[in-house]
């Protein structure tokens, strides 16, 4: 195995990459791929707001290492709009206007969309507890979780097939 | 603070002297900004904002100048203020300010903020000033370009200009059917027009069709993308990432440094400053890790004390006294005398303080996060001897603030990086820089005797010390009160904070007030009332009492419904809450909190709401569980696995009662919602389970034993 980070699969492309085996996801993403969306906020996990999906499962790229997640298929804030146009989870939280600062809105956005994935139709407990581990300290939290709820219902109204 | 490069802000509210300050330069304004119109604006010192510790022996100078707007060829807008966007939507009320004046769609309109080069003088975005004195003054410079469009209309169309009138972006000779689009009327033109003169009027409230309604967050679908730029996010070529080697504890001074040397990483030692700048964010922090730094350390107070130092190293100040407080207390038949006390608490505002610094020639150009601007600007020009001419600060919209970023250490530790290093500099401050070495909202005592005669408050005596004076005052009706407001020495650098001390003072009044009336058995919203004069608190306390059915059901056992209001900064507020507890209060739960406010004519419904939400999921880490814990000059509890915040398990249902005063001036509203908080969560739980909890927070250990 070779001792630096080489390739990571992000946003559906393989990129190249030089990184410490023990760096962690987020600089990676940040400072080598220009992928500024995740951001930082706490360095141990416990805000939330450097959430990106690993498999369709969010994670805390803040203490996640990179050579822990190559081979997978990583997707951040920048990567989930397809074909430009937005997540559901993206678009409900402008229709819920679901931020105030949107510092924390890229990691809310995707512990909401690893959620949806997970479970489509989540009841409200199931939100909250979901998302408990992400912070908003401008206090939007009926917002997102109003946003998550329109997000659940525009995704049972989209045809089969998507 | 030893460390002589922290910068101490101002510390309660924040008082500044006006400036006279001109930059403008006509031509070089319309070749950045292309052809036009620009009306730039004369500020008087009293409508600058406020605050700052700027002045000392300057006189009251009167005005300051700069652009506040600009009409291109192609009709778009362009608006120039020096307040900054930290997520309380003043870039949003602001745009709908202008777009209303100017008849345009919100989205012809561009806002160009906090950037001491391009916007004109602000003192700072606190105090809630943005609404009731900047949306006016861009109000202001709209309405006169809308004039002048008029007038250059008439002129165009040949017709008395009393029969045009502007709608969509053009000017409409409603008679003939003609119009012209205002980016026709000011094509291949310098024009220039100064706002304050000629009266333009204002549109009335009862006629607005921009302010008053719902406009999305501006720029919305870039947060929800991550497309928005914050300091943190700024890459330049070449730069640097810095990081600072910190202090053992406060108050401690560096001794000596050992040497380091490593290709392309450099080492600053300034006084007590000692950073690192190195081409990559993991060098810099493993050779600021590894730097052998000696420090000189001072024992410093523990929070086991912080109560009593904050009492004995008071000094007496006397904010007001009327009547005379021992006539009405022997007037009494009942006293009470009671102590609330309430621990520092950090912002913590998720994105963490940031600079990048960059040097060209001696001029510095710094992109910070910080709500004074300016203020920013004369911190970098002091530190390096530099004039403020020289020093460009640009403060891309914040990833919050809540009060706890006035203050620019940040970017003087990245521009001296930069300085050194000959490149450009970031430094972001680690979590645990956040918590250690920002400053704190104030910890409090406050002591307050009260006597009431047949239901009537005849006496009050208020002594607040160290946390502050906003919202000291009774709010009621009392013949005879002393209010006085100590200044402490302060364990822990101390400054502003959303709300100030309105907070802590809310609290000890809101909460006495339910222990008076509890006393004389009286239910405490006809006793609240029965001490009130102000019609328009009156009115906040009567519809968030309808909306939450006070007094129309019992709560049943270990359920308890509370409430506290009050005035400040404008604005007008009633909290009212509901808990579960069980008696020993080790499961206590918000349930339920309605908010009734009114702070005038309301800009944007929906920014007001998100506001009052927040300011209520706010108020509740404060009122149940923050509290910065620190010993001997170490904060105990400085991360986000150690200091409590609210999240989504916490929050209550939240309801929002909206009194819109179209016949008042709009007054902000970033706040006042958060004073009635603890007050109302507080009474809650007396009423629940009987136990008077008064101190802050409410559920934290009492500072510990």
């Amino acid at each position: 195995m070779p001792d630096r980070v080489q390739r990571l699969n992000v946003n559906g492309k393989d990129l190249q990459v030089d990184a410490a085996r023990n760096e962690r996801l987020l600089w990676v993403l940040r400072d080598h791929l220009g992928l500024t969306g995740s951001k930082y906020g706490c360095g141990e996990g416990q805000c939330g707001a450097c959430t990106v999906l690993v498999d369709n499962v969010a994670v805390r790229s803040c203490i996640t290492l990179a050579e822990s997640v190559v081979g997978k298929k990583i997707v951040t804030i920048e990567g989930l709009a397809q074909n430009g146009s937005l997540h559901p989870v993206q678009k409900a939280f402008l229709d819920a206007e679901a931020f105030q600062c949107g510092y924390c809105t890229s990691g809310m956005v995707m512990a909401s969309a690893g959620l949806l994935r997970k479970n489509p139709q989540p009841s409200e407990t199931q939100i909250k507890q979901a998302l408990n581990g992400n912070m908003c300290r401008c206090g939007t939290y009926p917002r997102i979780v109003a946003a998550v709820r329109m997000a659940a219902g525009a995704k049972t109204e989209a045809p089969s097939g998507n | 603070m030893a460390t002589d490069y922290l910068y101490e802000p101002e510390r309660y509210e924040l008082r500044e002297e006006p400036r006279y300050h001109f930059h403008f330069d006509r031509r070089d304004f319309f070749r950045l900004m292309g052809l036009g119109m620009v009306v730039v604006g004369v500020v008087s010192g009293q409508e600058s904002g406020g605050g700052g510790r700027r002045g000392g022996g300057a006189r009251q100078r009167p005005q300051e100048i700069g652009p506040w707007l600009h009409i291109g060829e192609d009709g778009k807008v362009t608006a120039f203020t020096g307040k900054a966007e930290v997520g309380q939507n003043t870039r949003t009320a602001l745009t709908q300010g202008v777009a209303e004046e100017l008849r345009v769609p919100a989205d012809w309109v561009r806002f160009v903020m906090a950037d001491t080069a391009r916007t004109p003088y602000d003192a700072g975005t606190f105090g809630s000033r943005s609404m009731p004195d900047m949306l006016p003054q861009v109000r202001k410079a709209a309405a006169a370009a809308r004039e002048l469009l008029i007038g250059r209309a008439a002129s165009f169309l040949s017709v008395d200009r009393a029969q045009l009138k502007v709608v969509d972006g053009k000017v409409l000779d409603a008679a003939s059917g003609k119009s012209v689009a205002y980016g026709e009327l000011v094509k291949g033109q310098k024009l220039f027009e100064t706002a304050s003169i000629g009266s333009a009027p204002l549109t009335p409230p009862a006629e607005w069709k921009v302010l008053g309604t719902v406009v999305p967050k501006v720029d919305g679908r870039a947060f929800v993308t991550g497309k928005h730029q914050y300091t943190t996010d700024i890459k330049l070529p070449g730069m640097l990432y810095g990081a600072v080697v910190r202090p053992p504890s406060f108050g401690a001074t560096l001794a000596s440094v050992g040497s380091t040397s490593e290709p392309g990483v450099t080492v600053v030692r300034e006084k007590d400053f000692l950073g690192i700048a190195a081409p990559d964010r993991a060098t810099a922090q493993r050779v600021a890790a590894g730097v052998k730094a000696q420090w000189t350390t001072t024992p410093q107070p523990s929070d086991t004390e912080l109560f009593a130092i904050l009492k004995n190293t008071a000094k007496a100040r006397t904010e007001s006294t009327k009547g005379s407080i021992e006539e009405g207390l022997a007037a009494a038949d009942k006293k009470l005398s009671t102590t609330y006390t309430l621990a520092y608490i950090a912002h913590a505002p998720l994105e963490p303080r940031a600079a990048v610094a960059k040097w060209d020639d001696g001029k510095l150009t710094a992109w910070v996060g910080t709500q004074r601007p300016f203020g920013v600007q004369a911190e970098l020009a002091n530190a390096f001897g530099i004039p403020e001419s020289q020093v460009h600060v640009v403060v891309p919209d914040t990833g919050s603030g809540y009060g706890g970023k006035h203050t620019g250490e940040v970017a003087i530790e990245a521009a001296r990086l930069a300085k050194q290093a000959g490149k450009p500099v970031k430094v972001v401050w680690t979590r645990e820089e956040e918590f250690s070495w920002a400053y704190a909202r104030p910890a409090g005592v406050i002591e307050v005797t009260s006597g009431v005669k047949d239901g009537k408050l005849v006496a009050w005596d208020f002594h607040n010390y160290n946390s502050g004076g906003s919202g000291l005052g009774p709010l009621y009706d009392v013949p005879h009160q002393r209010v006085h407001f100590h200044p402490s020495e302060s364990p822990l650098r101390q400054g502003s904070y959303r709300g100030l001390a309105a907070t802590a003072n809310h609290f000890a009044r809101e909460v006495h007030m339910d222990e008076i009336a509890h006393e004389i058995r009286k239910d405490p919203l006809e006793f609240r009332l029965a001490n009130l004069k102000d019609d328009r608190l009156k009115a906040v306390f009567q519809r968030a009492a309808d909306a939450f059915g006070w007094g129309s059901r019992s709560a049943g056992a270990g359920r308890g419904f509370g409430f506290g209001g009050g005035f400040e900064k404008g604005g007008y507020v009633a909290t009212f809450a509901e808990v579960t507890a069980d008696k020993d209060l080790k499961r206590v739960k918000v349930e339920r909190v309605l908010t009734a406010f009114e702070c005038g004519a309301v800009v944007n419904p929906d920014c007001l709401r998100n506001q009052i939400e927040g300011g209520v999921i706010q108020g509740l880490g404060g009122a149940l569980f923050e509290q910065m814990q620190f010993a001997d000059g170490k904060l105990l509890n400085g991360r986000f696995s150690r200091y409590r915040v609210p999240r989504f398990m916490d929050m209550p249902v939240i309801e929002t009662v909206l009194v819109d005063r179209k016949d008042l001036p709009s007054a902000g509203a970033g706040e006042t919602p958060i004073v009635g908080v603890a007050p109302a969560i507080s009474n809650a739980i007396f009423a629940a389970v009987g136990v008077r909890l008064r101190a802050m927070p409410l559920l934290g250990s009492p500072q510990r034993a």
